[in-house]
C-alpha cells in the first residue's frame, strides 16, 4: 500500500499514464491497426524532443526566470553549420558532429555572457542573441539544402528490433542525465539554486559556475539535436527549430518539473515528450485538424500548470 | 496638554503567536487624542507587531481593538484601519519607487482623482512636506526611485499626515528618524508636537531615547511580547529606559573559557573591517567565539557575508561556512529532505569518483541528527515538517558537518526554543575547543554571555570591543544606542 | 544635481536618439526614402508592430510576460479578413470575446499564482490553433474600412507617422498622466503598497490584460488592413518584437517602469532596422539578426549609463 502510494506521488506518472491512455484510445479507435507504426514514430520524435528538453530542463530548474529562449536558432545554426561542412561526406561525419557541439557551446556561452554583463533577465538574453543566430544560420545557409551524410541518415532512421536506433540512444543520454541531475555535485546544486539562489551561495555553491555550465550544456544539446534532426529530415531547413522552442518548455512542465525551478525529473521528459506527440497522432488519427490539435495542446499545457501549480496567491 | 475625552484607540487583551513563539502576550493599550505616545524595547519585544496589529496588516490570534470606542476586530485591515483615520508610516519603506512623489500621494488618496488631480495631488504632498520638512528640496515631480533614503523617508512621513477625505487621527511612525539626519529628525519631532498639540495622536516608536524622552507625552517599555513599563515621559531618564528593557539576569548563563589565554597565544584567523569610515577592526582567533553585538540590522550580517565570501577588506584563513539565521530567505531548502539539507553543505565528502553516494550522505545526517538531537524519526522527511527550532538545527548540522575552520552565524536563534538554544550553546563552545571559530551575530544578550570577546556595531561600524570581563548588558546596550541622542 | 545630463535622462533619451541615428543613416544612404512617400513605404509596416509592442507593455508593466501575443495578432486578423468581413455582428462579437478572454487569462495568473510565461506559451497554441481554424489556408479579404483607414494618404504628414504619433500620445495620456493609469503602473511598482492603499490587485492585473488583449485586437486589424488579407503564421514573430520594443523604449522587465512613446519608438526602430540593412545592401539575411543586436547594444549602453550612476 505505502509502496503504492509513493509510486503515485512520482512526478513522472501523470505524463506515462497520459502517453499510455493517448496510446491506447488511437489504438482503440483504429482497432489496432498500425499502432505499432505509431509507438516507432513516437519513439523517434520523442527523441528528438527529449534532447532539447533535457537542457531545457536543467535551465528551467535553476529558478523563475531562467529559461533558454535560443534553442530553435541553435539548432538551425548548429544544423546548417554540420552539413555544410560536411557536404554529404561520411568521412567528414565526427568533424560536423564536433562542428555542432562546439556551435552549441559556443551559443551557450554568449548567452551567460549577456546574462552575466547586461544583467538583464535571461529570457530577454536569449531571445535577442537568438535573433543573431537565428540570422547566422541563414547567411551561412544561403538557402541551400545540403543533403546530410547517407551514414548519419542511415543512422538517425536505423531500427534494431523494430526500435529506432536514436531513441535508444537518446534514452541512454536521458539516463545519463538522470545521473547527472541526482547523482553529481553539479546536479545537486542546480536543484539547490533553483529553490533558494541566495541560500545556495550561502551553503558554498559556485552559483556562477553552475549556471554558466548550465547555460552551456543546454545550447550544447540543442546543437546535437539540431545535427540530428538534419541528418533525419535530409538536411537543415531553417524552420527547423520552430516548434521545438514551445515543445521544449511544455515538456519539461508536463514531465513534472517545477516552473518555478528547483524540482526536475528526467523520466517524466520521455513521457510528456510521447504525451504530446501521441496526443497530436490521436487527434489526427480522429480526424481533428491542425487547429483543433494545437487548441488541445495549448489548453493541456495551461490545464498542468493550474493542477501543478495548486497554491494560492502569497501574500 | 492632552484633552480627555476617552482613549481614541484601545486595545485590549491583544495576543499574537507566530508559530511556537509568542510575539505579543496579552497588551492591553490606550491611546489618546492629543499625546505622542512613545514605544520602547529590545529587538524582538514586539514593538513591530503591535504596531502591524494596530495598523491592519496582522490579524491578532485573540483581543479587541477600539476605535473611538467602536468594535473594529473583526475584519480589521489596513483599509478599515485608513478609513478610521489610523495612518502607518512602516519601517520597510512603501512607496512605489516608479511613480513620482505627487503620484505616490494619489495611490494612498483615492480621494485625488478626476480632472486636475495631478495639481491637487502636488498641492497635497508638497503643502505637507513643506510644512513638516520646510527646506526639503524635494519636487513633487520627482521619481521616487530617484531620490535618496532621507528623501523617500520625508515623503512617505509627509504622505501619512497628508488629509484629504479622512483625517489622520493616529500616525504610526516606526523608527522614523533612522534614516534622517539630525536636522531633519528635529523639523519631524517639532511637527509631531505641532500636531499633538493639535488633538492628534501619534505613536512614536525608536530606538534613539533621547527623542523618545523629549517628543513624548507618555512612554512603554515593551520586553518579550509584553509591555513591562507604562508611565508620564518625566518619569523616565535614560538609565531607567535602559534598564526596563534588558532582561533579567540569566541564572543558566555559561561561563566561557579562559578566553584570554585564547587572545594571547591562538593565531587571529579572521580580520574584517566595516565599509563604515570611523569604525574598529574585528578579530577573531583561533578557536575563539566572537560575539557581533548591537540592534538589528546595523551592519552585522554584512561583515559576516563578506567574511564569508572572503571579500575585500577581509583577511580570512581558512574555510568558512555560514548558519542562517533568516531560515526561508538565506538557509533552508524547502523542498528537500532534512538530510539532504544536512549534506548539501559538505557534499564533495560522499562522492565515490564522479558520483555522489547517497548511502553515505543519509549516514552523515543520521549521524548529525543524533550528535544534535533533531526531533524527527527519520532524516528522509521533508525539512519543512520540522519545527522552526529543528530547522535551524539542520542548518548548525550543515555548518558544523561542512569542513570549514570557521562558522559564521547570522543570528541563527530566531525564534529557537530555550531548550534547543542551551543544546547548541554547548556544542558551540565544544566545537571552539577543538580548534573551529566562531563569530556569532545574535541580538540576544544571553547569548553574548557564550562569546569570548564582543564587538558591538552602530550605523555599519564597529564602535566597542569588549573582552568577556568587560562585558556587560549595560554597556552593551549603551554602546548600541548614539550617545547623542 | 546635474538635471541635464542626469542618467535618467539619458537613458530616456536613449530610445529617439537610436531612432534618430538609424533615421539619418537610411536617409544618408538612400536620400529618396527622405520623401512622403518613402517614409510612408519605410514606416508602414511600423503601426501594427507599435500596437502589438503596446499591448506586451501593458503586460510587462505588471510584471508578467504574454509570449503569446504574436498568436493572438495573428488569430485577430485571420478573424478580421473572415467574420469581420464577412458578418461583421459575429466579428465584433469574437474580437469583444477575445479581449474578454485576456482579462480572464490575467484573473487565472493572478489567482492561483501561475507563472505567466507558461500560461501564455500554451495560449500561444491555442491562439494559434483558433486561427488555423477561423482560416485554414491563407486568404480572406480586409473590411473596405479599415483598408481604406490604413492607406489613407494625408497631406504633408505620411499616416503612419500620424499614427504612431496618435497612439503614443493617447496611450501616454491614460496610463503615463490619469490618476488611474498612475494606479495601474503602481501595481508594477510596489503591489504590497497598492494592496494596503486598498486597491484590488485582481482587478488592476486584469484591466492590465484586457487592455493588452484591446491593443493585440488593434494591432491584428491594422495589420490585415496592410495586407489586405490574411493567415495563420502572420504575425508569430510579433512575440518576440514587442518585447524586444518595450525593452528598446526603456521599458524594463520589473517595477512597472514602462514607457508608451518609448514602446512606440521602439517598435519603429525595430521596424526600420530591416530596411537599414538592406540600404546598406548587407546581406538581407542579417534582418533578424539586426534587430538582436541593436537590443543587445541598448541594453549595454543602459548598463554603461547605470554604471555610471552607481558611480556617482
Amino acid at each position: 500500500m505505502k509502496r503504492l502510494a509513493s509510486l503515485l506521488k512520482q512526478p513522472w506518472l501523470w505524463a506515462w499514464g497520459g502517453a499510455l491512455a493517448v496510446w491506447l484510445a488511437t489504438a482503440a479507435y483504429t482497432q489496432g491497426q498500425g499502432s505499432g507504426q505509431v509507438l516507432s514514430a513516437a519513439l523517434t520524435f520523442g527523441a528528438f524532443f527529449v534532447i532539447v528538453a533535457l537542457g531545457q530542463m536543467f535551465v528551467i530548474t535553476l529558478g523563475p526566470g531562467n529559461v533558454d529562449l535560443s534553442i530553435p536558432a541553435c539548432m538551425t545554426l548548429a544544423g546548417t553549420v554540420s552539413m555544410k561542412a560536411m557536404e554529404g561526406s561520411g568521412a567528414m561525419l565526427p568533424i560536423g558532429l564536433l562542428l555542432a557541439l562546439a556551435v552549441g557551446l559556443v551559443v551557450g556561452g554568449v548567452n551567460y555572457t549577456l546574462i552575466r554583463l547586461l544583467r538583464i533577465p535571461p529570457i530577454i538574453a536569449t531571445l535577442s542573441s537568438s535573433f543573431i543566430f537565428q540570422s547566422a544560420a541563414i547567411w551561412w545557409n544561403r538557402g541551400l539544402r545540403v543533403k546530410p551524410p547517407t551514414a548519419l541518415a542511415d543512422f538517425a532512421t536505423a531500427k534494431v528490433a523494430g526500435i529506432p536506433v536514436i531513441a535508444i540512444a537518446v534514452i541512454l543520454l536521458a539516463a545519463c542525465g538522470h545521473v547527472l541531475l541526482t547523482r553529481t555535485v553539479y546536479g545537486r546544486s542546480v536543484v539547490a539554486i533553483g529553490q533558494n539562489m541566495r541560500a545556495a551561495h550561502l551553503a558554498g555553491i559556485k552559483v556562477e559556475r553552475v549556471r554558466a555550465a548550465t547555460y552551456m550544456m543546454c545550447a550544447t544539446l540543442a546543437g546535437l539535436c539540431g545535427f540530428l534532426l538534419a541528418g533525419f529530415s535530409g538536411g537543415a531547413a531553417l524552420n527547423m527549430g520552430e516548434e521545438y522552442l514551445l515543445s521544449s518548455i511544455a515538456v519539461v512542465v508536463i514531465g513534472g518539473t517545477s516552473v518555478a525551478g528547483g524540482f526536475a525529473n528526467v523520466p517524466g521528459l520521455w513521457g510528456a515528450a510521447l504525451f504530446l506527440f501521441l496526443l497530436v497522432t490521436m487527434l489526427n488519427t480522429m480526424g481533428a485538424g491542425a487547429g483543433l490539435r494545437m487548441v488541445l495542446t495549448g489548453l493541456i499545457i495551461i490545464g498542468v500548470i493550474v493542477a501543478a501549480s495548486g497554491g494560492k496567491r502569497r501574500t | 496638554m492632552s484633552v480627555t475625552s476617552g482613549p481614541i484607540v484601545r486595545l485590549d487583551g491583544v495576543e499574537k503567536s507566530f508559530g511556537a513563539v509568542r510575539a505579543l502576550a496579552s497588551v492591553s493599550l490606550d491611546l489618546m487624542p492629543g499625546e505622542c505616545f512613545g514605544l520602547v524595547g529590545h529587538n524582538g519585544a514586539g514593538k513591530s507587531t503591535l504596531m502591524n496589529v494596530l495598523s491592519g496588516n496582522l490579524m491578532p490570534d485573540s483581543g479587541q481593538i477600539l476605535i473611538g470606542g467602536e468594535d473594529v476586530t473583526a475584519g480589521y485591515t489596513p483599509q478599515t484601519a485608513m478609513r478610521h483615520g489610523v495612518r502607518c508610516v512602516y519601517q520597510e519603506l512603501s512607496l512605489c519607487p516608479n511613480l513620482t512623489v505627487a503620484e505616490n500621494a494619489r495611490i494612498s488618496h483615492p480621494a485625488v482623482s478626476g480632472i486636475g488631480w495631478r495639481r491637487a495631488a502636488r498641492a497635497l504632498i508638497g503643502g505637507k512636506l513643506d510644512e513638516v520638512f520646510p527646506g526639503h528640496g524635494i519636487s513633487t515631480d520627482d521619481v521616487v526611485g530617484d531620490l535618496s533614503i532621507a528623501s523617500r523617508q520625508m515623503v512617505e512621513i509627509s504622505r501619512a499626515f497628508a488629509v484629504t477625505d479622512v483625517a489622520a487621527r493616529v500616525v504610526i511612525l516606526d523608527e522614523p528618524t533612522s534614516s534622517l539626519d539630525a536636522v531633519a529628525a528635529e523639523k519631524l519631532l517639532k511637527h509631531v508636537r505641532r500636531y499633538v498639540s493639535e488633538g492628534g495622536t501619534v505613536v512614536l516608536i525608536s530606538h534613539l531615547l533621547g527623542e523618545i524622552l523629549d517628543t513624548s507625552d507618555r512612554i512603554a517599555v515593551m520586553r518579550d511580547g509584553g509591555i513591562v513599563a507604562l508611565d508620564e515621559a518625566s518619569g523616565f531618564n535614560r538609565n531607567s529606559l535602559v534598564a526596563a528593557m534588558g532582561s533579567v539576569a540569566e541564572g543558566a548563563a555559561q561561563e566561557a573559557a579562559e578566553q584570554a589565554v585564547i587572545r594571547a597565544t591562538a593565531p587571529v584567523v579572521v580580520s574584517a573591517k566595516p565599509a563604515a569610515p570611523e569604525s574598529l577592526t574585528l578579530a577573531a582567533h583561533k578557536g575563539e567565539v566572537v560575539g557581533l553585538a548591537g540592534l538589528a540590522g546595523q551592519g552585522q550580517t554584512e561583515l559576516l557575508v563578506k567574511v564569508f565570501d572572503h571579500a575585500a577588506g577581509t583577511k580570512v584563513s581558512g574555510a568558512v561556512s555560514l548558519v542562517a539565521g533568516d531560515r526561508q530567505t538565506d538557509g533552508v531548502f524547502p523542498l528537500w529532505s532534512i538530510a539532504e539539507n544536512i549534506s548539501i553543505g559538505s557534499l564533495r565528502q560522499f562522492l565515490d569518483g564522479f558520483l555522489l553516494n547517497h548511502a553515505r550522505a543519509h549516514a552523515f545526517a543520521e549521524e548529525w541528527r543524533r550528535q544534535i538531537g533533531i526531533r524527527t524519526p527519520d532524516v528522509a522527511e521533508p525539512i519543512l515538517s520540522l519545527s522552526g527550532g529543528n530547522q535551524q538545527k539542520a542548518l548548525f548540522a550543515r555548518a558544523l558537518g561542512a569542513p570549514a575552520e570557521i562558522i559564521v552565524m547570522d543570528d541563527p536563534m530566531r525564534g529557537v526554543d530555550v531548550g534547543t538554544k542551551q543544546e547548541v550553546y554547548g556544542m558551540i563552545r565544544e566545537q571552539a575547543s577543538r580548534g573551529r571559530t566562531f563569530l556569532w551575530y545574535t541580538t540576544e544578550m544571553d547569548e553574548l554571555r557564550n562569546c569570548d570577546h564582543v564587538y558591538v556595531f552602530r550605523e555599519g561600524a564597529i564602535v566597542a570591543d569588549l573582552a568577556h570581563s568587560e562585558m556587560t548588558e549595560e554597556r552593551v546596550l549603551h554602546a548600541s544606542f548614539r550617545a547623542d541622542a | 544635481m546635474s538635471a541635464l545630463l542626469s542618467p535618467r535622462v539619458l537613458r530616456g533619451l536613449l530610445p529617439p536618439l537610436s531612432l534618430a541615428a538609424l533615421l539619418i543613416a537610411i536617409f544618408w544612404l538612400q536620400p529618396r526614402t527622405m520623401s512622403y512617400f518613402g517614409l510612408n513605404l519605410l514606416l508602414n509596416l511600423a503601426v501594427p508592430i507599435a500596437l502589438a509592442t503596446i499591448a506586451q507593455m501593458f503586460i510587462l508593466c505588471v510584471n508578467e510576460l504574454d509570449l503569446s501575443i504574436g498568436g493572438f495578432v495573428s488569430l485577430v486578423a485571420c478573424i478580421t479578413a473572415t467574420w469581420l468581413h464577412d458578418t461583421p455582428l459575429l466579428g465584433i462579437a469574437a474580437l469583444v470575446g477575445l479581449i474578454v478572454a485576456y482579462a480572464l487569462l490575467g484573473a487565472l495568473i493572478h489567482i492561483r499564482n501561475l507563472p505567466s510565461i507558461v500560461v501564455t506559451l500554451g495560449m500561444s497554441f491555442v491562439w494559434l490553433g483558433l486561427a488555423v481554424l477561423v482560416l485554414p489556408t491563407p486568404g480572406g479579404k480586409a473590411p473596405e474600412y479599415i483598408r481604406s483607414l490604413m492607406t489613407l494618404k494625408p497631406s504633408l504628414v505620411p499616416f503612419p507617422i500620424i499614427a504612431s504619433v496618435v497612439i503614443a500620445g493617447v496611450v501616454h495620456l491614460f496610463l503615463m498622466r490619469s490618476a488611474v493609469g498612475t494606479v495601474l503602473r503602481g501595481a508594477g511598482g510596489n503591489p504590497r503598497s497598492l494592496e494596503r492603499a486598498g486597491w484590488s490587485l485582481l482587478k488592476i492585473k486584469m484591466s492590465m490584460f484586457a487592455l493588452a488583449g484591446f491593443f493585440g485586437v488593434l494591432s491584428g486589424m491594422a495589420l490585415v488592413g496592410l495586407t489586405t488579407s490574411a493567415d495563420a503564421n502572420i504575425a508569430l514573430r510579433y512575440t518576440l518584437l514587442s518585447i524586444a520594443g518595450v525593452i528598446l523604449g526603456g521599458g524594463e522587465f520589473v517595477g512597472g517602469r514602462v514607457s508608451p512613446i518609448g514602446a512606440v519608438i521602439g517598435a519603429m526602430t525595430l521596424a526600420l532596422a530591416g530596411s537599414f540593412l538592406s540600404f546598406l545592401r548587407l546581406n538581407p539575411d542579417w534582418q533578424i539578426g539586426a534587430q538582436g543586436a541593436i537590443l543587445i547594444v541598448v541594453l549595454a549602453l543602459r548598463v554603461l549609463i547605470s554604471r555610471s550612476e552607481a558611480k556617482r
